[in-house]
């Protein structure tokens, strides 16, 4: 990034005629003289382009610009002062700042916009075209044509398009005004469709190929939006997925009913915030925290799992209402530990700079980084445990024991041992969604409660005892979670999904992907 | 020939994963008559047991009990309609002792309210004990369920089973874990029920569907393999195949 | 022949309980009168310890609710606080129009939450709640609705065991991410306070909360006896064979969807009417009574006294309660360790409860 930078500073610097770096001085010296003098001297600078141009203009504007008695000009910064022709290191004695009058600060503007569109600095740029497009003036037209001409940046580009559509649609001439309206039809946005209505009443010649661009312009947003609710729903079902995932270990395939498992998932939590702390101070280790929390959480949450099932539940085993309470019991315990040890205010997790920020998919779709990469790690996740119980030799056993435990104790597998560890197993990866979780929820002693009844919900739905069907299950209600958000608001969508789901299991009272064979009845 | 109390199967198939439990099977009881089914292991019996008694939904086939057409109700209605059943494995109320489970299985009204309102007259105590005699549970009478022997456990459930004074019983297995003398004992309760109502039993046990002296339905992989007296059916080379021979 | 008696004559022990919770009520019955007694008598015993014995014997009746359900036939409900607390919506709704036009906003007719919200009329829901009788109709009727629809069609598709304790823990769950709501009507995050007075007795008045006290009292007695009635009954011994095989009893001939619905409706009645009591003697209702901890805690005062036994129910709302009241005094923060500590020490070590520990001594 940087380099590339680089590169397109020399490459300006190469670019630029010797003439024009004379044009540059010539044009500052104006700046020192009468309002008129200073007016125009801005209006050559900004048009001239010189990227040096652009700090002076600043500093006049804020009244940073100092004259000294022989008419040389400093700029005062916070490192210091300096010389504004050179940038060499100047001495302030006796200097006075410029001062100007309205014309000047309008034509100054004017100059530092149309500089900034072709600043080196890519934020810079993205704030001028942002700016264009709002003044909205058709005298903008050939700046933006040039500043798009070179600008790389892909999403700057699409803040210039439109910016530059934006001042066609106030051009004097319509075949001008035509080509704004075609390139905001394909916008997708409501600013674009704001823009539209209003050229269609200030220009009503144009109105029925206005209103031909509307209706495409709709289209496209409809077709955003629904993406974006479907994201939107994804990243939610994801998360279920990654908390329901654990569940549908313990649960779904050994039919231990743990209702602790949403404080796993908080154990998990809180292991990301104490291996982050860990790590702060140490520069090169300070970005993987998040990745290093993954093991660490998956550790401390499958031992306290281990515990729970060896120490407790195994007593307890064919007595589901039993362990039901119990377990919830464990819940409270851990839930008090926790904000005894850690507090009861939340805890923050600083995400790392490569997941923060938002990504624009083509189409101007944007998705925030950070539940891209939930998204992403609860399909890993699953598709891990899923090989894991597949192709393991522990998922073997596992299997061997929950379908007929005493077959299985027959041919030498250590059922005891398996279901400790097919527990430790299914709560290690409660304790990885809890790591993912601390990215996108507050980390606090009750992070967990709010996920049990949801994971339930996605674990029955998608069949007990079925993957697959809680990988459904989760991004299913995810998506139906969001799409009802609008027309429901949040509190009655989630209402709506639990009636919903309560009358779907009349129908199907073993879920989407039921279980086969005589074990299920 | 009147429909009434007739049990009638006809082309009745269950199908689990793709695995035919039962298989086109048909299968006639008159009223009054006992029927023994015998079969190997996993032949279909329990199964078609659950088809009668609605536990389990055929995929294809007709049920019928007189004019009812038994696939379409629930246990407790097929129940109501005079079928009993006694299960492979004897379920008896352990948290309930001898007595209240005979209680609980007389034939009286069983809505919530009924129950409520139900009081022990002396005509329902004296059908109680009378079946506690028959059953030889009277001096079990006041204890627990739970702490019956394996063969009082059966003679309960049979012993329910007569309390619902059922037109049609279904029997499972009764004599499994019995003694040489229980088993007796059972055939010849069998037989005195019988002739009032209709019986099915399934047994593997030759020597006691022998000592019923009935005709016998021998079934193999959900199909009927072949119908008629015990010395018939014992001579049948099919049948002789299936059990002796492979 | 004696043996053919269905229940067995009661044991010493049996007769030792009856004695100790007739003295245990007739004790309860003299706390108001002990209360009214001058401040430095050696019997007086405090407003506080008053009040929060009438809340504890509404606790009771919950507690008695749920063993019905749960200790007799099976039904694990972990939303048996939605129902208390609906039944103690619906008093609060008739406290809050009983208010009239003393509160803040002096509105004759609209409580205070709703001018502040901007309502111009009150919401249809909200008629007829003037009336007291209505309001108690109300208050049962409601959540014995609510159970009979969920009851319904949980047991017609066979939802049991731990998937009953889920739906049931959603349903609360969802009634109170509802009932936060402020467009639901019910006041939102605050819900309903200060009450003015209940059938033209001003409700901070020494009187009045006596009058709540034995009227709370006196329904904690009746419900046990109807819960005894129904469990001595031969319903009772259907809802045993229902909870311990319920496959089977549908072979009897039994609906079990039938005896189900009776007993969780009714569980749900009586728990709208301990709510009902319970609201004017706090003074306060808010959405946090739907909140799916309340239930469970519920449930294990259930399970500490000893579920299966109706004084056992009673018992350990009483003691854990108790507990609770000198601990959170103590040391708050040893609390929910000792709560959830009593989970797990009463389903491992002592799963019939503190009942079960007395007669466990006996045999
Ligand atoms: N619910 C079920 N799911 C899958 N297979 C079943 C189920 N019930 C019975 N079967 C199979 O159907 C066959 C017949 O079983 P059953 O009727 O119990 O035989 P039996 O004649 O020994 O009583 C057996 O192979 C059994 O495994
Ligand atoms: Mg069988």
């Amino acid at each position: 990034m940087t380099r590339a930078l680089f590169l397109i500073v020399l490459l300006l610097a190469a670019s630029l005629p010797a003439h024009a770096q004379d044009a540059f001085l010539d044009a500052l010296a104006g700046l020192a003289g009468g309002f008129t003098q200073q007016a125009e001297a801005a209006e050559r600078l900004g048009a001239g382009g010189d990227p040096r141009a652009l700090p002076v203009l600043r500093a006049l504007a804020d009244g940073r610009l100092l004259k000294r008695p022989d008419n040389t000009l400093l700029i005062r910064a916070d490192a210091g002062v300096t010389e504004a022709a050179t940038g060499a290191a100047a001495d302030a004695a006796g200097a006075e700042p410029v001062r100007i009058n309205n014309r000047v600060r309008v034509a100054l503007r004017g100059a530092i916009g149309r500089l900034a569109l072709v600043s080196p600095d890519a934020a810079e740029r993205a704030a001028a075209a942002e700016a264009v497009y709002r003044t909205r003036s058709a005298e903008n037209i050939p700046l933006l044509e040039a500043a798009l001409a070179r600008e790389s940046v892909p999403r700057i580009r699409d803040q210039m398009a439109l910016a530059l559509a934006a001042s066609r649609l106030v051009a004097a001439d319509a075949t001008v005004q035509r080509q704004g309206i075609a390139a905001l039809a394909g916008a997708g946005t409501e600013g674009a469709r704001a823009l539209l209505l209003e050229a269609r009443n200030a220009t009503p010649a144009l109105g029925p190929e206005i209103d031909a661009a509307l209706v495409s312009l709709d289209r496209v947003i409809a077709v955003k939006r629904a993406a974006e609710t479907l994201y939107q729903g994804l990243s939610l079902g994801s998360v279920l997925l990654l908390a329901a995932l654990g569940l549908a270990v313990t649960f779904g395939v050994m039919g231990v009913i743990n209702m602790a498992h949403g404080e796993f998932v908080m154990l998990g939590a809180y292991a990301t915030v104490v291996v982050q702390d860990a790590c702060r101070g140490i520069p090169w280790l300070e970005p993987w925290s998040l990745p290093l929390a993954v093991p660490a959480a998956f550790l401390v949450a499958g031992l306290a799992g281990a515990m729970l099932e060896r120490g407790l539940i195994r007593h307890l085993y064919g007595r589901p209402l039993e362990t039901l309470l119990m377990t919830f019991g464990v819940g409270m315990i851990l839930q008090q530990a926790v904000r005894l040890a850690f507090g009861a205010q939340n805890r923050e997790v600083i995400s790392p700079a490569w997941m923060m920020g938002t990504l624009e998919l083509p189409g101007g779709l944007m998705v925030t980084q950070n539940r891209l990469w939930v998204i992403v790690f609860s399909l890993v996740v699953l598709g891990l445990t899923i090989a894991a119980i597949r192709f393991t030799r522990f998922g073997l056993e596992m299997r061997a024991v929950t379908q007929n435990r005493r077959i299985a104790a027959t041919m030498g597998i250590r059922t005891g041992r398996v279901d400790a560890l097919t527990f430790a197993f299914g709560s290690g990866i409660a304790g990885m969604a809890g790591v993912a979780l601390s990215q996108i929820d507050n980390v606090s002693p009750n992070l967990g409660t709010g996920y049990i009844i949801d994971s339930f919900m996605v674990v029955v739905f998608g069949g007990v005892g079925s993957l697959a069907g809680t990988l459904v299950g989760a991004l299913s209600l995810g998506v139906v979670n969001k799409l009802l958000e609008p027309y429901a608001g949040a509190v009655l969508a989630k209402v709506a999904v639990l009636v919903g789901l309560m009358l779907f299991i009349q129908r199907k009272p073993r879920g989407l992907f039921p279980q086969k064979g005589r074990a299920a009845g | 020939m009147s429909t009434k109390g007739r049990l009638y199967l006809d082309g009745v198939s269950v199908v689990f994963d793709g695995f035919r439990a039962l298989n086109n099977l048909s299968l006639v009881v008159e009223p009054g008559e006992m029927r023994a089914v015998i079969g190997p292991n996993g032949a279909g019996k329990t199964t078609m047991m659950d088809v009668i008694t609605g536990k389990t939904r055929p995929t294809s086939g007709t049920v019928r009990f007189g004019d009812h057409d038994l696939t379409r109700m629930d246990e407790a209605d097929i129940a109501n309609l005079g079928i009993g059943r006694k299960f492979q494995k004897p379920t008896v109320f352990d948290a309930l002792t001898v007595f209240e489970n005979l209680e609980l299985a007389l034939k009286a009204p069983r809505g919530p309210f009924a129950c409520l309102r139900w009081i022990l007259t002396g005509e329902a105590k004296a059908r109680i004990d009378q079946v506690m005699e028959e059953t030889g549970l009277t001096a079990r009478a006041g204890d627990l369920a739970a702490i019956l022997s394996h063969g009082q456990r059966q003679w309960l459930e049979i012993g329910m089973l007569l309390m619902q004074d059922p037109q049609l019983l279904l029997v499972d297995e009764p004599v499994a874990g019995m003694t040489d003398q229980e088993t007796e004992h059972t055939a010849a309760l069998l037989r005195r029920i019988a002739g009032e109502r209709s019986v099915v039993v399934v047994e593997h046990d030759l020597e006691f569907v022998r000592a019923l002296g009935r005709k016998v339905t021998v079934l193999h992989e959900g199909t009927m393999l072949s119908e008629g007296p015990i010395d018939q059916v014992q001579n049948d080379p099919r049948v002789i195949e299936v059990y002796l021979g492979r | 022949m004696s043996a053919t008696i269905a229940t067995p004559t009661p044991s010493r022990l049996r007769l030792g309980l009856r004695a100790a919770t007739i003295a245990v009520i007739l004790l309860l019955a003299l706390m108001p009168v002990l209360n009214r007694l001058p401040a430095d008598h050696a019997l007086h015993i405090s407003d506080f310890v008053v009040s929060i014995t009438g809340k504890w014997i509404c606790y009771a009746i919950l507690a008695l609710a749920i063993d019905l359900a749960w200790g007799y036939a099976g039904l694990l409900s972990l939303g048996h606080g939605a129902f208390f607390a609906l039944g103690g919506y619906a008093i609060g709704m008739h406290l809050m129009r009983l208010i009239g036009p003393r509160g803040v906003y002096g509105h004759p007719v609209l409580p205070d939450f709703m001018v502040f919200l901007g309502y111009t009329d009150l919401p249809i829901f909200w008629w007829g709640f003037q009336s007291f009788p209505y309001a108690l109709f109300m208050a049962l009727f409601v959540p014995g609705v609510l159970a009979g629809v969920v009851g319904f069609l949980a047991f017609r598709s066979r939802i049991t065991g731990v998937y009953f304790s889920i739906i049931t823990q959603a349903m609360t769950y969802a009634l109170m991410l509802a009932f936060f709501r402020n467009d639901m009507g019910f006041g939102g995050n605050n819900g309903f306070t200060d009450f003015k007075e209940l059938l033209g007795m001003p409700l901070n008045a020494g009187g009045t909360r006596a009058a709540l006290f034995y009227a709370s009292l006196a329904t904690l007695v009746g419900t046990y006896f109807l819960c005894a009635w129904i469990t001595r009954s031969k319903l009772g011994r259907v809802l045993i064979a229902v909870r311990d095989a319920e496959s089977r009893v549908r072979f009897l001939g039994y609906s079990v969807t039938q005896a189900k619905l009776f007993v969780f409706v009714l569980s749900a009645m009586i728990s709208g009417l301990a709510g009902a009591l319970y609201v004017p003697q706090v003074g306060i209702i808010n959405p946090g009574e739907f909140s799916p901890g309340n239930s469970i805690e519920a449930v294990i005062w259930v399970a500490v006294g000893g579920r299966g036994t109706l004084i056992g129910a009673a018992l350990g709302a009483f003691s854990v309660n108790a507990m609770k009241t000198w601990l959170t005094t103590i040391a708050p923060d040893l609390w929910l360790f000792a709560l959830g500590g009593l989970f797990v020490a009463v389903t491992l070590l002592l799963p019939k409860g503190l009942l079960g520990l007395l007669r466990g001594r006996r045999s």
